[in-house]
């Protein structure tokens, strides 16, 4: 976690306070106003907007305008990028542009394969993978330098983050190994895949802090609230890396219908007062996917709101 | 070895349907391991174009040849005192045969006869695998003798990712995750500290993205 940078949510975690994170989807249009509404929804309830780089491999509005948007609201986003769509020149091209704006905080992925999304005949480029974009940001910020060598005075201020999936197992230990390399490779904070089944999580956890490494990395929970238990089945079947254990899917169906969303909160804030005592874990992620408007609620219900005031 | 697959009846029907005199040519070396275009596969071809000649009413010439390898020059010469009466030619060869037939009879029309898919290993007879997508720049002795480039769906030297689910790939639970495979090897080996260490971003000008490859050794040349 050593490189200061002036990311709002890079103070937040290190006053120690829980830092909340939640994101927002872009739209499959030109429609920018979507962006900013879910964005000012949620924005007093969060340190920090993830803007996804479409996700699922489905095509939509890019991470990048819509983070600058963001920023033009004086929030503070988080800059997704997958590896999968653009080489080394363009996602240094686009970091560089993202940190013109004041973007200081980016989240390196590869992306889903794009056979899941809406142009699934398309070439995927995969030039550099997570990791490899987590150390080329690195080089950017600390040493003024492209991969190619070009070095240059202007550098990105990036607060580095990735994601960390303990669930897509079976080997958790393996999990952990990958977070290293993360961690090694410069990752400063990971926002961890969705945690339905806590057993699992928790395992991941303590081999993490038996390492030392939730010292080396802030750890935020990912927590995606459960809409119905249409969805509860969707994403224990469907969604790759996703483990979601039959005590949800019968807890979401066991109420009724019209009850299901307000069980699916309420799971959600039980999971996040849990996490809270688990060592090392700095603070949440939540993923209301197409479910902005719920954000405010969870984050009322686990205590978090109003959120912090940081000294300038 | 290169694998291949026929291609679908129709398909070669539809080139060839309107040529008279027909050459099929296939070839001794991978496509015929994989049993896509040899000599039979050469016979077989030619056999059903001729049904479909007859059938339809038509006097059609349909020959049929195997050459030792159809990308090598010398071999391909081998036709050139009959390949002048054929109007056409089906190569069954992979794709590195059959442009090389053309390239060698560049007047003459040639059409293919099989999709080349890959370089990989017969798992069992009719079960193909890929293994390589020749880098042009081998890492297996860092991989523990796995291939992350022709074994992950995204070329990952830095896996696996977050979408494998019980060891196998988040396309197809039909694949093996390649990094799953990765570390379990290395495991074996003892070599799981090469695992945390990150691999620095690819040099790609050794494979297709330098442009059409071509290697000169120069204490092989006579």
């Amino acid at each position: 976690m050593s490189a200061e940078t002036p990311s709002k949510l890079q103070k937040m975690i290190n006053a120690g306070h829980f830092a909340v994170t939640s994101e927002v989807g872009p739209p499959r249009s030109a429609d920018g106003n979507v962006i900013e509404h879910k964005a000012k929804m949620i924005a007093p309830y969060v340190d920090a907007i993830n803007v996804t780089d479409n996700q699922t491999s489905v095509c939509r509005l890019c991470s990048l305008a819509s983070v600058i948007r963001i920023k033009l609201l004086g929030l503070e986003p988080v800059l997704q990028m997958v590896t999968r769509d653009r080489n080394r020149i363009a996602l240094q091209s686009d970091i560089l542009g993202a940190a013109s704006f004041g973007i200081n905080n980016i989240l390196c992925l590869t992306g889903d394969h794009q056979q899941f999304g809406d142009h699934a005949s398309c070439a995927n480029v995969f030039d550099l993978d997570s990791t490899q974009l987590a150390l080329c940001v690195r080089m950017m910020r600390d040493e003024g330098k492209l991969l190619g060598g070009h070095e240059f005075e202007v550098r990105p201020q990036m607060y580095i983050g990735a994601a960390a999936n303990p669930f897509a197992g079976p080997n958790v230990g393996l999990r952990v190994s990958r977070l290293a390399k993360k961690v090694a490779a410069g990752v400063q904070f990971v926002q961890t895949q969705c945690i339905y089944n806590m057993d699992t999580f928790k395992t991941f956890m303590k081999m993490m802090v038996d390492r030392g490494l939730h010292e080396k990395v802030a750890i935020l929970a990912g927590i995606t609230p459960m809409k119905n238990v249409g969805m509860a089945k969707y994403m224990q079947k469907r969604v790759p890396g996703m483990d979601v254990p039959d005590e949800i899917v019968k807890r979401i169906g066991g109420v009724p219908k019209e009850k299901q969303a307000e069980e699916g909160i309420n799971l959600a804030v039980e999971q996040i007062e849990e996490l809270k005592g688990v060592e090392g874990i700095r603070g949440f992620h939540i993923m209301a996917i197409e479910w902005e408007e719920k954000v405010p609620e969870i984050v009322e219900r686990i205590g978090l709101y109003p959120r912090p005031k940081l000294a300038d | 070895m290169i694998k291949a697959i026929p291609k679908p009846m129709e398909e070669i029907i539809d080139y060839v349907k309107d040529f008279n005199k027909l050459l099929i040519a296939g070839c001794d070396g991978c496509v015929t391991v994989c049993e896509a275009g040899g000599l039979k596969e050469a016979k077989i071809l030619a056999s059903a174009l001729r049904l479909y000649f007859t059938q339809g009413g038509r006097q059609a010439q349909v020959d049929d040849t195997s050459l030792t390898r159809q990308c090598e020059k010398e071999y391909l010469l081998q036709l050139s005192d009959r390949i002048d009466q054929y109007d056409a030619v089906v190569s069954i060869a992979c794709g590195v045969g059959i442009q090389h037939m053309a390239e060698i009879y560049d007047k003459k029309i040639v059409f293919p006869g099989v999709d080349t898919c890959f370089m990989g290993v017969n798992e069992e007879r009719g079960v193909y695998s890929e293994r390589c997508q020749a880098c042009g720049r081998c890492i297996l002795a860092e991989t523990g003798g796995v291939c992350p480039i022709a074994r992950c769906s995204k070329r990952m030297l830095n896996g696996p990712c977050g979408g494998s689910d019980k060891g196998k790939c988040e396309i197809s639970k039909d694949v093996p995750c390649g990094w799953e495979l990765i570390y379990e090897r290395l495991k074996t080996l003892g070599q799981l500290d090469r695992f945390e260490t990150p691999t620095v971003p690819k040099d790609w000008t050794t494979s297709r993205d330098g442009g059409p490859r071509k290697i000169v050794r120069e204490d092989l040349r006579i």
